[in-house]
């Protein structure tokens, strides 16, 4: 299966409530390529992935995918959802309940294509793991069941387009780390271009190629996602993003829950997190990291790395200061602390992080 | 018991039922997913026969059907005979009568499809009429159901809008529920009270029927229904 097109999005919509969607982009979707559709609740990117199905109308503009045109308000164009050619997983999966696994993932193969569709469908549910669980009903299986179901569905018509809604939200936390790496697989191994919502920003990293910021309705920065989120454009990126210092780096060693990193030359130490791959993001949130002047403190910590301030910004009662260890790391601090210490740019200070304050993310 | 009158009433329920639920499928999804501003109109003219006197709407249902209406002249033009004081008529009658019976329960029932599956549905390349045979029907089946079966024994039970646009013809038009009446009014007490004590126990079976249905979704919002 191979499909690679344009996505060209240029709609308005509004709603009673005051929100307005108002959304331009044009983004080239090639085989297993992900576009992250990135925002906060209630930033419009559900209406937005709705508006691609065809499930949401729009107030004026066109949306475009390769050759065809889904729709178009000046020529009064407006393709409906059966036509688009698309993989749809709602937020919840909206499994059919009565059916099967297997004959929810069969709903849409023409009766008359069945027999033909058969071999891509077994190929489908090995892929996916499911081949235990074809007769069972949705109930019965897990939530991480039910996600791979539901993306089966979407696939077994061979979908020009996937259109994914928080595909993760819905599982508890462990569950959610090693299915998002499951999910990266399955998308590059079937090689669908696909447009993903979410809200998390692990799942921004792990999964999207290109990332779109959504922000109440309008496009905040777009780009690759390691570039907006360890540099975003300005304070309200960064307020959206949450995350402050994220760097790729490399686990060098594993022993009792501690990883040993290797990051821009630098070594760090950071609780243990198990996932086979050792190329990692190394994420560190900016209140979590203190600044310390001198040796000889002592301290919980068990990261010390000295650098020089390289850049010094207000945030509110707050200071975010830039810290170049090798690498940049974002610092929030209070400016009393600051002028406490008598530090300011270029000043030599020393970054100290605790082990658990490290998080990583595969790479 | 009067079994000439027993069949005419089984006769009429039948085909009133019959023919409700083919005009009340289309009617019921449109009234559940159809979002025209004026919409309210339509279920306030579905519901009307639920409050007014039987009588008005047999007034209005024989006047329609009389030889000086234009439907009425039309209907003797095209069969030979007018409608009144005929089985057919009170067919029409019954049916009018019985709307909101059949409609009521299958458009909730239809409303009440998780409308995200319907929506994956068409996503997955099915039109909307196959959706709604493959999906929304029999997701809805216990509404249908209870409006098949809630169609049923209100026709069977009917007496007024019989008694206007049927006439008491025995064997034609003459029911059960009019038989009781005349028994009644012949002092023959026995007899109206076997009658009345089949109707009743029919009655409550039917009801029993149609709650066991509806004991998971509750016909009315009820305090211990849970999401």
């Amino acid at each position: 299966m191979s499909h690679s097109g344009t996505l060209e999005v240029s709609i308005t919509r509004s709603f009673a409530g005051g929100f307005s969607l108002d959304v331009s982009f044009e983004i080239e979707a090639h085989p297993g390529t992900v576009l992250v559709v990135f925002g906060p609740s209630g930033s419009g990117k559900t209406t937005l992935l709705r508006c691609l199905g065809g499930l949401e109308s729009i107030d004026r503009g066109l949306i475009r995918f390769g050759d065809a045109a889904w729709c178009d308000t000046e020529k009064d164009l407006l393709v409906r959802p059966q036509e688009r050619n698309i993989g749809y997983v709602p937020q919840d999966y909206g499994l059919f309940p009565r059916l099967s696994v297997r004959r929810n993932i069969e709903y849409g193969i023409p009766r008359s294509g069945r027999r033909k569709g058969r071999a891509w469908v077994n190929q489908l549910i090995s892929v996916l793991g499911l081949q235990e669980l074809q007769e069972y009903l949705p109930r019965d299986i897990s939530g991480g069941q039910r996600q791979r179901v539901a993306l089966a569905r979407a696939l077994a018509r061979k979908p020009g387009l996937l259109l994914l809604d928080e595909p993760l939200s819905a599982l508890d936390a462990p569950t959610r780390a090693s299915l998002r790496l499951e999910l990266r697989r399955t998308l590059k191994e079937l090689a669908v271009p696909a447009v993903l919502v979410t809200h998390d920003w692990e799942d921004t990293l792990t999964l999207g190629d290109h990332m779109i910021l959504l922000s109440g309705g309008r496009i905040l920065q777009s780009g690759a996602p390691l570039d907006i989120l360890t540099r975003p454009e300005n304070l309200v990126v960064a307020s959206v993003v949450g995350v402050e210092t994220i760097t790729p780096g490399r686990r060098v060693r594993r022993e009792r829950g501690i990883a040993e990193l290797d990051v821009a030359g630098r070594t760090l130490w950071a609780a243990d997190v198990d996932f086979s791959d050792d190329d990692v993001y190394v994420c560190i949130r900016a209140e979590n990291v203190t600044l310390e002047v001198g040796s000889g403190t002592r301290s919980s910590a068990r990261n010390h790395l000295p650098g020089a301030i390289a850049s010094i910004a207000a945030a509110g009662p707050l200071v975010r200061v830039a810290v170049d260890v090798g690498f940049r790391i974002q610092a929030l601090v209070s400016r009393q602390a600051l002028e406490d210490l008598g530090l300011d740019l270029g000043s030599a200070v020393v970054v100290g992080i605790k082990a658990t304050a490290i998080h990583l993310v595969p790479r | 018991m009067n079994w000439d009158a027993v069949f005419t009433s089984l006769k009429l329920a039948s085909v009133t039922s019959l023919i409700l639920l083919v005009l009340g499928l289309p009617l019921a999804s449109w009234l559940a997913f159809s979002r025209w501003r004026w919409k309210f109109l339509f279920e306030s003219v579905v519901a009307l026969p639920l409050v007014l006197p039987p009588t008005v709407l047999g007034f209005y249902v024989l006047t329609a059907m009389g030889p000086r209406s234009p439907l009425g002249h039309w209907y003797a033009q095209l069969v030979g005979s007018p409608l009144p004081f005929t089985f057919e008529g009170l067919v029409v009658a019954s049916v009018l009568y019985s709307l909101p019976f059949a409609v009521q329960p299958m458009a909730g029932s239809f409303a009440g499809v998780d409308r995200n599956l319907v929506e994956v549905s068409w996503t997955l390349g099915v039109s909307r009429l196959a959706t709604f045979f493959r999906l929304i029907l029999p997701s809805a089946r216990n509404g249908v159901v209870t409006a098949f079966v809630l169609t049923f024994a209100h026709t069977l039970g009917e007496f007024g809008v019989v008694l206007m646009v049927g006439g008491n013809i025995e064997g034609v038009t003459r029911t059960v529920s009019i038989d009781i009446y005349d028994q009644v009014q012949q002092l023959n007490y026995e007899t109206a009270s076997r009658t009345s004590l089949a109707l009743l126990i029919f009655s409550f079976m039917v009801l029993t029927l149609v709650y066991w249905l509806n004991r998971n979704s509750g016909l009315w919002p009820s305090p211990r229904r849970r999401v």
